[in-house]
């Protein structure tokens, strides 16, 4: 199992992620977003950060990047891509999830940990975990407010209360319908960062079911 | 010659940054402003103008929240 990691100007998370998914058994390498062969990869992972400085919108820069047409060309054939924060910003911008994130309705910057419900198993990201399972897991995040577009499918993951209710005091950031994480076949994003909830030390061990869904573990 | 391209975001749309603005106003004083959005330009020098709706649709706008019009300044 061969995990590509894609690294834009200003990724920051890149290193997080390949430790996480190191400590599930994957193998990763990490991707420079001019690279263009992503041959031999299995999965592929766009991770957290500011690519390209965010400038004129998330995500606005980056899906031009010389690595995006071969990961749209992977997608397509079928490799799971998934899209963490700042990369779930860059596959709504590429066209690869619907919608579009915008800033918080508060024009915070959220860092903490927040919880998030399951709502579907049927999903790359979900499929390990357990319908209405409850995770806590950091968010970091601006521009984690989710405006859906007329495909946006049901959601994957929904910010909730502790005990899984959905309010709108558990909506951190305004999101449409709480939406924390969606799926598009074998493409999905989230806003939250699973591979900061990997470790004992860390606030929940949570992510784990997530990526362990992501690599089919 | 001289393009301003002025994005909305579309009216359906929240705009955290409009309505943040539009309650500092109404704590000062000013009771008559019952909307606020905040638009962005962008101004590009070019020497053709032929292509600049195409940047718009491409990179400069996401069509999935906001609208934009192109005024030529020469």
């Amino acid at each position: 199992m061969k995990v590509g990691i894609v690294v834009f100007p200003g990724t920051n998370c890149e290193h997080d992620v390949a430790h996480a998914l190191g400590l599930l058994g994957a193998d990763t390498e990490l991707v420079w977003h001019r690279e263009t062969n992503l041959d031999g990869l299995d999965r592929i992972v766009l991770p957290g950060g500011f690519a390209h400085g965010d400038y004129l919108r998330a995500g606005a820069i980056a899906r031009f990047s010389p690595v995006m047409g071969p990961v749209a060309d992977a997608a397509a054939a079928g490799v799971p891509v998934l899209g963490i924060c700042n990369g779930f910003q860059v596959l709504c911008e590429a066209g690869l999830l619907p919608g579009a994130l915008i800033a918080n309705r508060d024009l915070r910057f959220i860092c903490r940990p927040v919880h998030v419900r399951v709502e579907s198993t049927d999903s790359i990201l979900t499929q390990a975990a357990k319908p209405g399972q409850v995770l806590r897991i950091p968010l970091n995040s601006y521009e984690g407010n989710y405006v859906p577009s007329d495909t946006t499918p049901s959601p994957t993951l929904r910010y909730c209360e502790p005990d899984g209710s959905v309010t709108d005091s558990s909506n951190p950031n305004g999101s449409t319908d709480a939406i924390a994480g969606l799926t598009a076949g074998n493409v999905a994003g989230l806003m939250p960062h699973p591979e900061r909830a990997v470790e004992d030390f860390m606030v929940s061990t949570d992510g784990r079911v997530l990526l362990q869904s992501f690599l089919g573990t | 010659m001289k393009a301003i391209v002025t994005i909305r975001r579309r009216g359906t749309i929240a705009d955290p940054e409009g309505s943040t603005i539009q309650r500092a106003l109404g704590d000062l004083g000013f009771d008559e402003v019952s909307a606020v959005r905040v638009n962005r330009t962008i101004e590009l020098e070019v020497d053709d103008d032929a292509r600049i709706q195409e940047m718009c649709e491409r990179l400069l706008v996401n069509p999935v929240m906001e609208d934009f019009d192109i005024e030529i300044v020469t």
